[in-house]
């Protein structure tokens, strides 16, 4: 059997570099398209202030791209290495989509990013701007495949299990494209990442706002940022609210753990605002609840019940006693026997055989299972409750406060007052973090949601890990560790660096630190 | 599509990507290794970043994609390859994480220290993986130890130093000043002066060394055994690894070029190139010799696969289970997707990767570094 400490291991191997990708990530998806609607603006007005716009925010951008292509590299190999029975189990699906993004997306976006930077002087004006529109769409592209990617992880249409080769292969490709989870999960994620790529300029601009430098430059970037950050926001918190109602349709666990709903209670059900779950006890204590709320966001109707986590663990049950049954006609199957009885039995179960393999983590053969096994394959088979409805609570907090802020900022904007509002601006400042910590809560919500399954209800995570050794992964996520500390280090270094000197840093004689009335730094003379 | 020519087109279309990778990352491998070695100074460095500057990224593609196709056409050799073979590639891996930033962070800052760790960091992006990619294609053609259970799940018992045995170092050695030379003959192809000149020494140098090292890498390929199917059930059909009977047999990897005489047009291929490449770079035609050891390296690689054909991955400690092309795929429907997919991207790609190189062609100098230090690599 698989040691427990091995897949926890890995486990957090991947969350670490997962969660390490995501910071760069969001920030390309929205700054390539606020880097797009500037040059656009430069392209129409002829203003070289736009230009300079694109420049230098695109000299950030570089910053950060370089990091999301670094640590896109382990997300690709990741699963070969310490999911590989994963990567067996699912390749035949799984594996379409990412390599579809890596000829699709990647190829599109690497190009035209080095044509970006070097090919201000070899391109036409219009030729620059249709790469630079052309790197915002490979990278949304690839958002897309992985997403498709990761919504077949949370629901897994469009394919049957195979015994003959011990693995699920695919179906129909359309409904692996078109799984309504993957396709709000889609826009909902690169809505957030836009809400990033805005708040990021919007902070950085409210600090030269603040420091009254540079200010038509700073002026206009945050007048960019505000407009399209109040579209994405909006965007975001609408498509978030459709995610709910896919989550309520297809994925009931993750619902019921994040509103910490442990019985099933009359429609419609109530949202708990906050609470404090006890899962050993299913209970929540000190609960503020909305009547009708999350009723009407999971079911959109007033009649409908939210299935709570009691009942669904009833359900559960069921299906892994059904699942040990699988388990066993699958090894009879294995061993030979191809009776018409034994594969029209083996068909009816085989949507449980997946449930059945829970048991594998406390027992060689499931078939062999006892009660105290199947009790405890039960108990675990919903996530933990807490650390759901807490982070989702984050996130939305988080999503909520952007919206006051950047709607704030688009209104002041508009008024063209917002250098004036300097509450505002410092609000925006210590704000910065915020988009990232919301897209990491959110993806924390969407991945600890799923568990036990790596594969929703087909392929337990417990399983899914390569066959290595403890001091193997110990040993990497040591390198991983300090890898990633130093780049990241090396990163918000230039980062702060950069956005400190401003557009001063393009060395075009126009900017702050180069009039003569300013004694040019060393930072300034260096960069 | 019929599922035994959709085995075959996706053997081609992975060599096709590896290739692809070869010939294109291969060469900023190369320059990456050279950085110290040909770059005297640091304008002259930063000529040799920038000619690759506008492409490295692109060109890192074609190595994520074939891990995506790998993923996606053979599910079978990405799991047992990737989990097998996990220090290397992880070795891999931490030294590509040096290419992105250092290129990209490296001229940002004046300070000679800062930029001679990130040549360090440059040259080691570049060499390490080039070494490695080598030493697992040695380990390959010398059998490696895992086996299947009848879930399919991979067990690999050999150790990361297992890998560095003399055969996988003399494969190592072959990519590695392989890919230095590819990068020698861009550089002629994209630099002037005394730099361009250092190119086309070393360019002609290492081909000449890679010559002999292919050559003893063949005759000791000769000497050992090769991984044989004795009998299988239908290897059209559907199958897994564990489907079949393999024996070792002596000089087996030379029976295909008995069986099947075209394929010696490989080797030969990687011959003319290198030779090629000696006399182009001593006649100073860059971009010939960069043409040249374009057709060396693909000659190289392909001679790997043409030798294990219709092996993939041998199990040296449970020869039956060895990985074949025939037993790996994806199911037909996903093959056959794909294929389409593939026959869609891929001309789009090669036309705007094409368009990339044209609009920013021409030789650098230091001059053009100097003038134009703030947006430059």
């Amino acid at each position: 059997m698989i040691s427990e400490s091995l897949v926890d291991l890995s486990r957090l191997q991947f969350a670490i570099t997962a969660f390490y990708h995501f910071l760069f990530v969001p920030l390309t998806l929205g700054l390539s398209f606020i880097l797009a609607i500037m040059e656009s603006a430069y392209v129409l007005s002829g203003k070289q202030v736009y230009k300079d716009m694109t420049k230098f925010w695109g000299k950030l951008f570089g910053i950060n791209f370089a990091l999301g292509v670094t640590t896109g590299l382990t997300m690709e190999f990741q699963f070969g290495t310490n999911w590989a029975y994963y990567s067996h189990y699912v390749g035949d699906i799984f594996g379409a989509p990412l390599a579809i993004e890596g000829l699709m997306a990647f190829f599109l976006e690497s190009t035209m990013i080095g044509l970006f930077f070097f090919g201000w002087d070899r391109l036409s004006k219009v030729q620059h701007l249709v790469v630079t529109w052309l790197v915002a769409i490979g990278s949304n592209m690839s958002a897309l495949w992985i997403l498709i990617a990761n919504g077949w992880m949370q629901n897994p249409v469009g394919a049957e299990f195979n015994f003959d080769t011990m693995r699920m292969e695919m179906m129909s490709f359309t409904e692996v494209i078109f799984n309504p989870v993957a396709q709000v999960k889609f826009v909902h994620t690169v809505s957030a990442g836009y809400v990033t790529g805005a708040m990021f300029v919007l902070a950085i601009s409210a600090y030269y706002m603040l420091k009254k430098r540079d200010l038509p430059f700073a002026r206009r970037s945050f007048a960019i940022a505000s407009s399209f950050g109040l579209a994405s926001i909006l965007s975001v918190i609408i498509l978030g609210d459709e995610s709910g109602y896919e989550i309520g349709d297809v994925q009931k666990v993750k619902l019921a753990a994040i509103e910490a709903e442990w019985e099933t209670h009359e429609a419609p059900a109530a949202f708990t605002l906050f609470g404090i779950p006890d899962q050993e006890n299913m209970e929540t204590d000190y609960a503020i609840k909305i009547p009708y709320a999350l009723g009407l966001i999971a079911t959109r109707s007033v009649t409908e019940e939210v299935t709570g986590l009691k009942d669904l663990m009833a359900e559960h049950e069921v299906r892994i006693r059904n699942g040990m049954v699988a388990y066993d006609l699958l090894t009879q199957i294995k061993a030979g026997d191809r009776s018409d009885e034994t594969m029209a039995d083996f068909k009816s179960r085989v949507d449980d055989l997946g449930y059945g393999l829970l048991l594998k983590k406390y027992v060689e053969n499931p078939a062999e299972a006892t009660e105290a096994d199947i009790q405890k394959a039960v108990d675990n088979s919903i996530p933990a409750v807490a650390p759901m409805f807490f982070t989702f609570r984050i996130m939305v907090g988080l999503g909520f406060l952007m919206l006051i802020l950047i709607g704030l900022s688009f209104y002041y904007s508009a008024k063209g007052t917002a250098e004036n509002q300097r509450w505002l601006l410092y609000a925006l400042l210590f704000s910065l973090p915020a988009p990232w910590i919301a897209c990491e809560m959110g993806w924390f919500v969407a991945e600890f949601g799923r568990q036990p399954w790596s594969i929703g209800e087909i392929l337990p995570t417990h399983l899914s890990a390569s066959t290595r050794s403890v001091t193997d992964i110990l040993l990497s996520l040591a390198g991983f560790i300090a890898f990633y500390t130093v780049l990241l280090i090396v990163e918000m270094y230039l980062m702060i660096r950069f956005a400190r000197l401003g557009p001063s840093s393009l060395h075009t004689g126009r900017y702050h630190w180069e009039q003569s009335n300013h004694t040019p730094t060393t930072a300034s003379a260096q960069a | 599509m019929d599922y035994e020519l959709l085995k075959i087109i996706w053997w081609v279309l992975i060599g096709v990507l590896l290739i692809g990778f070869a010939v294109t990352d291969g060469f900023d491998m190369g320059v990456g290794a050279l950085l110290r070695v040909i770059g005297k100074t640091d304008t002259e460095r930063r000529v040799m970043m920038n000619t690759i500057g506008p492409h490295w990224d692109g060109n890192q593609v074609w190595f994520i994609t074939a891990g995506g196709a790998i993923f996606a056409a053979w599910p079978v050799v990405y799991a047992v390859a990737f989990s097998g073979f996990y220090w290397a590639l992880l070795l891999v891996l931490f030294a590509m994480f040096f290419r992105p930033v250092g290129f990209e962070y490296r001229s940002k800052i004046q300070d000679t220290r800062w930029r001679s760790a990130w040549d360090w960091c440059l040259t080691i992006g570049g060499a390490v993986p080039a070494l490695v990619f080598g030493v697992a294609f040695g380990n390959l053609l010398l059998g490696v130890p895992f086996g299947l259970d009848e879930f399919m799940r991979s067990t690999y018992t050999g150790s990361f130093w297992a890998l560095l045995n003399p055969f996988g170092l003399l494969c190592g050695l072959v990519s590695l000043l392989m890919l230095a030379m590819h990068g020698g003959t861009y550089l002629q192809m994209r630099t002037a002066g005394d730099l361009h000149e250092r190119a086309r020494r070393i360019s002609l140098l290492l081909a000449l060394v890679v010559a002999v090292l292919f050559a003893a890498g063949g005759v000791w390929v000769s000497m050992m055994d090769g991984y044989v199917i004795q009998t299988s059930a239908d290897l059209a059909g559907v199958v897994t690894p564990l489907d079949k009977t393999v024996v070792l047999k002596e000089a087996g990897w030379l029976d295909n070029y008995g069986k099947y005489p075209w394929m010696l047009i490989a080797p030969m291929l990687g011959f003319a190139g290198l030779i090629l490449t000696i006399l182009t770079s001593m006649a100073n035609k860059g971009s010939l010799a960069f043409i040249s050891s374009s057709l060396a390296v693909t000659g190289i690689i392909l001679t790997a696969g043409f030798s294990l054909f219709p092996f993939l991955m041998p199990s040296s400690s449970t020869p039956d289970h060895s990985l074949t092309m025939w037993d790996v795929t994806s199911s037909q429907t996903t093959l056959n997707i794909m294929f389409w997919v593939a026959m869609v991207f891929v001309p789009i790609v090669l036309s705007y990767t094409i368009w990339g190189y044209y609009k920013m062609w021409g030789r650098l100098t230091t001059d053009f570094i100097e003038e134009n230090q703030y947006s430059t690599y």
